[in-house]
């Protein structure tokens, strides 16, 4: 039995890096620094190391020949989930760029609500140590911030020491629209968040009202969405008022139509702070099961993020047309490739085509697929790189165990040769 | 394998080889000299009438890092015009402003390039660098790692930290980034604009630090010259596209008190107030500054007219100039308490006063500059223009009619504004090669590359003779990377893997713990989790790293 300490982590998109970890064969136990997110994510035991054909036992060998040969006979595979590595990433884009594969991350629709945003107008954002040292007012959008990252607070906002505030006790929380699901956001020291709530659904008014007062406008009704203008007068204020405001939101809590054009209002908010002599930056949450990596990595090898279309001999970008969903609905999609290394319950969607599914050991299917391997977890089984929600870090994913399990990379490198 | 490049006209100014006619030998992936020994030829390429010069290397290139990957993300429509089909043998991608990572390495290649370098790796950014330039194939990489306005070196700055311990910091980072120079970004001005400073002169203090631009350049050029790094400190001014800022570039010049300091992209630096746009050209003085001034050498970051994306470190001078954006869409970013980044789309126009005098003025610095040693040739890629548009820039330095005949259809008040129509030089071949092989590796730092001589890597780029040398350079017959044809008419013929060039000077380990502490306080990230080890370049079984010897070592 070991223990391994500081420990990056690719699965809180907060690129916590201080777990310890207690190594037992195979079994992990997180003894310090665990969340409701890390914990078990790391700790879930492994079930199956070895791969099937139509659910029946078969050698990694086996396995690769009979996924290969399913995707030689395509026209337009899709290869879904993209939840991996860098290097596993890589490989996929490999595979896709031969067989002439869709390639599309299980989170993009959430993500699309940020790229949309950011492809016709920009942002100004910024990055987790500068969010800790310079962020003295701190306005949450539509999220509920411990949820998604239970150690959000701890590490990066009550930190004991800062840079640049003389006290990390005295930051402005202001939550705008969700209210936070507990304390996290109430600071050591006792002081409570700001919280002005209302529907998701009326976030793109309220949202317009702050961006109309920001820029002067003159308003005639008294308040929006059951919150008083005066009230979001004062974050304005507030805002124009800061050292280094920052507005965060997350995109996969904008769950109305059309949330892209609410998120560019926020981007456009803080640019107009900016040029009214006052800095501030946005702050997006995301980087949960590679979605950012899959951006990265698709991003430099293609030019685009991580949905585009090889079929025609080179990338093709389309943010709706090579959604993994609605190619299978549309029956525009002949075989279907799954990949997800980081969660076991992330399956595929049900689909009668054939379908490859390398994934986390640990999945149970309703319907086995025609090729089944089972690949270890990049940061546990083997070594690797995952990107942070803030999109410049790249985390070094530490190998703790060994379970005998293929790394992605290495079983789509293996489908790759034997195309 | 023996391999013989029979009769070419050779320039390799490295061994001051100026167009005669040599045979090159070539044994695994190097050059040697001419065998005695009677062994047969394995392999014989006729160069008769050929020009062979060795693999050009860009000193100045973003073709690895974040903000790169945001401009590409940026403009998906930039791509559209420019997909690019797989083959047997090549991976597809897309091209044109910020081309998909392979896409770069198979054009650099087929313009007969072999080394690239990229000059903004941002320490906490240095991994998605080296894992860019890990999927850019065939050229060697490497790159310069920027500091000045990182919060620990203000700091140390501002405690009065003698310069053994700054010396201290700039190795470890060297070494945990794993660069080949040092770069520095409108010193300190990235760190003042998120104390929301809107711009910073070259003596102007930082708001919160009691540091000025000047004092940092100072400081980080002598750490480059006491650790023995051969690379000069690698500056991108103060007041980048500020008109007027001729002046501070020369104050630049002054400052450095002799140092060895190389000035980049300097045409954004070299404009003056006059005339009635109060925007007029200051390369005259800039160039006759950098002849009189031995310790300096300078890239162009010539532009070019088209729609280009600019991605640079200095976010407070692109967040001032994103009212040009075209299209109208831009990023800037803070970055780490480490730096930050801006990309801002730019369409230079010929119609344009401003960007036509800017082509003006980097054409004038080209042909005002005397030593060909102290001066390369760059578009600062993608800022000025993209790196494809080389072949079109070496014709207008080597062609006086070509270009005479540019500058009569760019806006005729920029024509009027510029002194170049009287310039009479034209850039010889050997001035090319110098700019483009032999200096460029001098000035990197890069033993047995940029020359013919035996020893070398056979790194060799063979062009046939036009008078048009757009035509010429744009189409190599044959491209050789370590001595294995990679492209022959223009083309990839196969695809091999660079390997990424360092430098590794020695630090005091003490100052780990210093670091370590300030990690655990102020940053995101475990500081045994920031280092970046050798395995992370060579695990994916195609990169490697090639240490090159400090000044004074034994090489």
């Amino acid at each position: 039995m070991t223990e391994i300490t500081e420990i990056p982590s690719p699965f809180c998109g907060i690129g916590s890096d201080d777990l310890s970890i207690q190594v037992d064969g195979v079994k992990l136990k997180v003894t310090a620094n665990g969340c409701a997110v890390n914990t078990p994510a790391f700790e879930q035991a492994i079930t199956d190391t070895q791969a099937s054909i139509a659910g029946q036992p078969a050698s990694l060998a086996e396995a690769v020949a009979k996924a290969a040969q399913i995707l030689r006979d395509t026209q337009q595979p899709v290869i879904g989930g993209c939840a991996t590595d860098v290097n596993g990433m890589r490989a996929l884009l490999a595979v896709a760029d031969k067989t002439g594969a869709v390639v599309d991350n299980l989170n993009f629709n959430v993500a699309r609500r940020n790229i949309l945003a950011l492809q016709d107008s920009g942002w100004m954002n910024t990055t987790l140590a500068e969010l800790k040292n310079r962020c003295d007012v701190l306005l949450v959008v539509g999220t509920d911030l411990e949820a998604f990252a239970p150690r959000f607070f701890e590490r990066y906002l009550w930190n004991p020491e800062s840079m640049h505030l003389a006290d990390t006790n005295n930051r402005q929380i202001i939550y705008l629209g969700k209210a936070p699901s507990a304390n996290a956001s109430t600071s050591p020291a006792g002081k409570k968040a700001d919280v002005m709530t209302c529907a998701d659904a009326d976030l793109p008014e309220v949202t317009a009202v702050l961006s109309a007062l920001l820029r002067g406008k003159t308003l005639q009704a008294t308040s929006v969405a059951g919150i008083e203008i005066s009230a979001l007068q004062a974050i304005v204020d507030q805002l124009k008022a800061a050292q280094y405001g920052v507005v965060l939101w997350g995109a996969g809590a904008l769950g109305f139509e059309q949330a892209e054009l609410t998120v560019q209002t926020l981007c456009s908010i803080v640019k107009d702070i900016n040029l009214q002599g006052t800095r501030c930056s946005g702050f997006p949450l995301g980087g949960k099961e590679g979605d950012q990596t899959a951006n990265q990595v698709c991003g430099w090898t293609t030019g685009y993020p991580a949905r585009v279309n090889f079929a025609r001999g080179y990338p093709e970008y389309d943010p709706y047309l090579y959604d993994t969903q609605t190619m299978l609905n549309n029956g525009e999609a002949d075989a279907l490739v799954w990949v997800n290394a980081f969660n076991a319950n992330a399956l595929p969607p049900a689909s009668d085509l054939p379908t490859i599914v390398i994934g986390r050991s640990g999945m149970s299917f309703a319907k086995q697929p025609d090729v089944f391997i089972p690949v270890g977890t990049p940061g546990i089984d083997h070594a690797g790189h995952a990107y942070r929600l803030d999109n410049v870090v790249a985390i070094r994913l530490k190998k703790l165990r060994d379970a005998g399990l293929p790394s992605t990379a290495e079983v789509l490198t293996a489908i790759e040769q034997a195309l | 394998m023996l391999t013989k490049l029979t009769g070419g006209r050779v320039y390799d100014p490295a061994s001051g080889i100026d167009g005669q006619i040599q045979d090159i030998y070539v044994q695994d992936g190097k050059i040697i000299d001419a065998p005695t020994d009677g062994r047969p030829v394995d392999q014989e390429y006729d160069l008769r009438g050929k020009v062979v010069m060795s693999g050009a290397i860009d000193m100045h290139t973003h073709i690895g890092g974040g903000k790169g990957n945001i401009a590409r993300t940026l403009l998906p429509e930039d791509h559209r015009l420019d997909p690019v089909h797989r083959t047997q043998i090549t991976r597809s991608g897309n091209g044109h402003a910020m081309p998909s990572t392979f896409v770069a390495g198979y054009r650099y290649a087929e313009m007969g390039y072999t080394a690239c370098f990229e000059p903004a790796v941002l320490p906490i950014n240095a991994r998605q660098a080296h894992m860019e330039m890990g999927d850019t194939p065939i050229v060697d990489k490497g790159g310069y790692v920027m500091l000045g306005s990182d919060d620990f070196l203000l700091r140390m700055m501002t405690a009065n930290k003698d310069q053994k311990a700054i010396n201290d910091y700039v190795a470890w980072t060297l070494n945990a980034s794993k660069g080949i120079g040092i770069k520095v970004v409108n010193a300190g001005g990235i760190n003042a604009f998120k104390f929301n400073q809107r711009k910073l002169d070259l003596d102007e203090k930082n708001s919160h630090y009691d540091v000025t631009p000047r004092q940092i350049l100072q400081t980080l050029a002598t750490a480059v010259k006491e650790l023995g790094v051969t690379h000069p400190l690698h500056v991108h001014g103060c007041n980048l596209g500020v008109p007027g800022n001729l002046e501070t570039t020369l104050n630049t010049i002054q400052g450095i008190d002799g140092l060895p300091m190389h000035l980049t992209h300097i045409q954004f630096h070299s404009y003056g107030t006059e005339g009635d746009f109060k925007f007029s050209s200051g390369a005259a003085q800039i160039a006759e500054a950098i002849n009189k001034n031995p310790n300096i050498t300078a890239d162009v970051g010539q532009i070019l007219f088209g729609q280009t994306v600019t991605a640079s470190g200095d976010n407070m001078r692109q967040h001032a100039n994103h009212r040009f954006a075209s299209p109208n869409k831009w990023v800037c970013m803070d970055i780490e308490c480490d730096a930050g980044c801006g990309v801002v789309p730019f369409k230079y126009k010929d119609q344009n006063f401003v960007n036509a005098l800017q082509w003006a003025i980097g054409l004038e610095i080209f042909l005002l500059v005397e030593d060909p040693w102290r001066i390369f040739l760059t578009t600062d890629h993608p800022n000025g223009a993209p790196f494809t548009s080389y072949p079109h820039l070496i014709r207008l330095l080597m062609d006086k009619s070509f270009r005479n005949d540019m500058l009569a259809t760019i806006h005729p008040e920029a024509q009027k504004m510029t002194t170049l129509a009287s310039i009479d030089r034209e850039y010889t071949l050997n001035e090319i090669a110098i700019m483009t092989r032999a200096g460029a590796a001098r000035i990197i730092g890069l033993k047995d590359r940029g020359a013919l001589s035996a020893g070398n890597h056979a790194d060799i780029t063979v062009y046939t003779e036009n008078a048009d040398r757009q035509t010429m350079f744009s189409k190599p017959d044959y491209v050789f990377k370590d001595g294995t044809l990679v492209v022959k008419d223009g083309e990839v013929v196969k695809v091999t893997w660079g390997t990424t060039h360092i430098v590794k000077p020695d630090y005091d380990i003490s100052i780990e713990k210093d670091l370590k502490a300030y990690f655990d306080r102020y940053l995101t990230m475990k500081l045994g989790n920031f280092k970046i080890s050798d395995d992370e370049i060579s695990e994916d079984g195609r990169g490697s790293l090639t240490v090159h010897p400090l000044r004074g070592s034994v090489a």
